[in-house]
């Protein structure tokens, strides 16, 4: 079933692809071929491996329970804030937070979760922004 | 002897005091992420990569360190394999079927030793054939046209899926997914805009760094999050090494071992859709054939069943950079990690690189033999270092994993949305994984898709649009034939092979996952 339903949203992502190649406007330079022909191959063979997955699905993985869902859901969750959060507060505060969710997502105990984090981010910060000087966020405190 | 002198001046490039010390600490960060299970060569190198770039090293510098972490991961990939039984990386699965039961034996020392001169072996073999065949290859591909080079695109992707996949239409389907991905952004012939909805961020296209770092990394975190998987690999009475040094007639038994593992390695590194895992994986079959007709002494801890294997493992891993190197044209998901590399640093691989930048090319190999006897000694007197490692438990492990990732691209974007397409990346890659969908095409698509595309619109135009130039010449009717065989044999054997690789991996109770 859930190749099944792979394959719908395949089929649906081809279609979508095929119609937004159709509205790729020529420019003033033009080659035999044109913009829109390779997609167009592309868009095929993605609706063709769908149709395939429709007719013939493979047996049904191992889905895990709504409980390890949910763990991905929220893990995402704090990742995405914490792009949010990386202009606005800073490499090394969002990494703490950041870090310390994860960690003890996986099983550290809540207080030494955020120890990890803080050295986490604190070793993070000095062997990559001190040491060898990439750029890091910054935020309004200048760190 | 044209070859040696240009090797000459590889190794006086590769040995400058600066590169020297990337490639010592490119092993050295290599061997420690192939030992950590979870984290293998193409993750590893596919973390590296916008660091190395962000630090602004040049060209040379970085593939020498990125090809040392490379062969480093492909070293690291059985210590736990050996001491865990769980394999540091899918190539080093073989390994576990006679290196855990030595180790249980309380030989786990000889077998690390024994399994690092066979990488070594392997692994220099292989890069003495990488030195002999790539020139050769380049030969031939200079007879390549745009239609040809379209038609060796179409190889790759068709061979990608391997001999023991079981659902084609899934390798079909990520390749597509990955160069539709590749089309997003301005075209290049023409500068029309194509699939950026008028959203800014999406007219340079899609830094394929941002997807290789999300599909392979993050998705990988994910997967440990998902299983809950947080504790220490290994405990410190199953890192117990004891005796280290390599015994030498036990090495000087397995020589025959390694030499055909590292034979039949070398081809299934160089051939298109084969790579490490196979290498191994026939390595280790045919040894068993040889040897142990009767299945006697195989599985239970036979120590040409740890050279075999490893070897053949090591030797696919040179292999493997022929075709990336002479053509362009990757054959596994670690090379698509490496010709990330390459055209992140604007090399074009392929057979004018050999001509218009010989210093890369030669420096690339000198460093590839450097690396060899680094990871020799790094790896028999300093095992005990890496076993450590395996202590570290996972769930301080991947929180690291995921920042590093997220600081690389960020450190090259300096843009937070380019952050969030790479949490979004993550996400994808977890559910392709778990539909069973290779992410390998899906990068390799978003790595080729343009020139693909380039070289098909240029036969074009030169046949003035006439299709059947495709097919127009016995060159690329030959790559045809390849393409199609390559995607319709698996469809017939793929799950044989893949049920026999099961089946030996499982012959002896597996404690892995």
């Amino acid at each position: 079933m859930s190749d099944r339903i792979f394959g719908g949203f395949g089929l649906l992502l081809a279609v979508f692809y095929i119609w937004a190649a159709s509205t790729i406007k020529d420019s003033f330079m033009v080659d035999v071929v044109g913009p829109r022909a390779f997609p167009y191959i592309v868009g095929t063979i993605l609706g063709l491996c769908s149709l395939y997955f429709i007719i013939r699905p493979d047996d049904e993985p191992d889905w895990p329970h709504m409980r390890e869902f949910a763990e991905i859901f929220f893990a995402a969750a704090v990742m995405f804030a914490y792009c949010v959060a990386l202009p606005e507060f800073g490499f090394l505060i969002s990494t703490v937070f950041a870090t310390a969710y994860l960690t003890w997502r996986l099983g550290t105990l809540p207080l030494w979760s955020l120890l990890t984090g803080v050295l986490t981010s604190a070793g993070i910060y000095i062997v990559f922004h001190l040491i060898l000087g990439l750029h890091l966020a910054e935020g309004p405190l200048g760190f | 002897m044209e070859t040696l002198s240009l090797l000459a001046d590889g190794f006086s490039v590769a040995l400058t005091p600066q590169n020297l010390f990337l490639a010592i600490m490119g092993c050295f960060l290599g061997t420690l992420m192939g030992a950590l299970p979870g984290l293998g060569p193409a993750n590893g190198v596919a973390i590296l990569i916008p660091i190395a770039f962000s630090l602004g090293l040049g060209p040379t510098p970085s593939l020498i360190l990125l090809v040392s972490v490379y062969y480093g991961a492909m070293y690291g990939g059985r210590i736990s394999s050996i001491l865990l039984n769980i394999p540091g990386d899918e190539p080093a699965m073989m390994t576990c079927l006679d290196g855990y039961p030595m180790a249980q034996q309380g030989k786990a020392g000889e077998a690390l030793s024994l399994s690092g001169v066979a990488s070594f072996v392997g692994a220099f073999v292989a890069t003495c054939g990488l030195v002999v065949l790539a020139p050769q290859l380049v030969k031939i591909a200079l007879l390549f046209g745009p239609a040809e080079y379209f038609v060796l695109f179409t190889v790759a992707f068709a061979t990608l899926g391997g001999i023991s996949s079981t659902n084609q239409a899934k390798s079909a389907f990520a390749a597509a997914l990955g160069l539709g991905i590749a089309m997003i952004g301005s075209d290049s012939q023409t500068g029309s805009q194509r699939f950026t909805f008028d959203h800014i961020h999406l007219y340079d296209g899609i830094d394929f760094l941002i997807a290789i770092v999300g599909l392979f990394a993050l998705s990988e975190v994910f997967i440990f999050l998902e299983h809950h998987r947080g504790g220490a690999a290994g405990s410190s009475a199953a890192t117990k090494v004891g005796r280290i040094m390599p015994d030498f007639g036990m090495i000087k038994r397995c020589i025959p071992s390694m030499a055909r593992g590292t034979g039949l390695g070398f081809f299934s590194g160089v051939l298109p859709g084969a790579g490490a895992s196979l290498g191994s994986f026939l390595a280790y079959s045919l040894e068993k054939q040889t040897v142990d007709r009767d299945g006697k002494t195989f599985g239970t801890g036979d120590p040409r069943g740890v050279a075999a294997p490893e070897a053949g493992n090591n030797a696919a891993s040179g292999g493997a950079l022929v075709p990336m190197l002479a053509l362009g044209v990757p054959g596994s998901g670690t090379t698509a990690v490496l010709l990330a590399v390459l055209l992140q640093l604007n090399i074009t691989p392929g057979p004018l690189l050999f001509t218009k930048n010989p210093d890369i090319v030669w420096g690339l190999i000198a460093a590839l033999f450097i690396a060899n006897f680094i990871l020799l000694a790094m790896n028999i007197p300093l095992v005990g270092i890496f076993t450590r490692v395996l202590m570290v438990p996972t769930r301080i492990l991947m929180p690291i994993v995921a920042m590093i990732s997220f600081v690389g691209i960020y450190s090259i974007t300096g843009s937070s949305f380019d952050v969030m397409l790479m949490v979004g990346f993550g996400l994808a890659g977890w559910v392709l994984r778990k539909l069973d969908v290779s992410l390998v095409p899906v990068i390799l698509g978003i790595l080729l898709g343009n020139q693909m595309e380039v070289n098909l619109r240029r036969a074009m135009t030169i046949s003035d649009g006439d299709w059947l130039t495709l097919v127009g010449s016995p060159l690329a009717i030959i790559l045809w034939i390849i393409a199609i065989t390559g995607f319709v044999l698996p469809m017939m054997l793929g799950r044989r092979m893949k049920n026999k690789m099961e089946a030996a991996r499982n012959e002896e109770e597996f404690v892995g996952d």
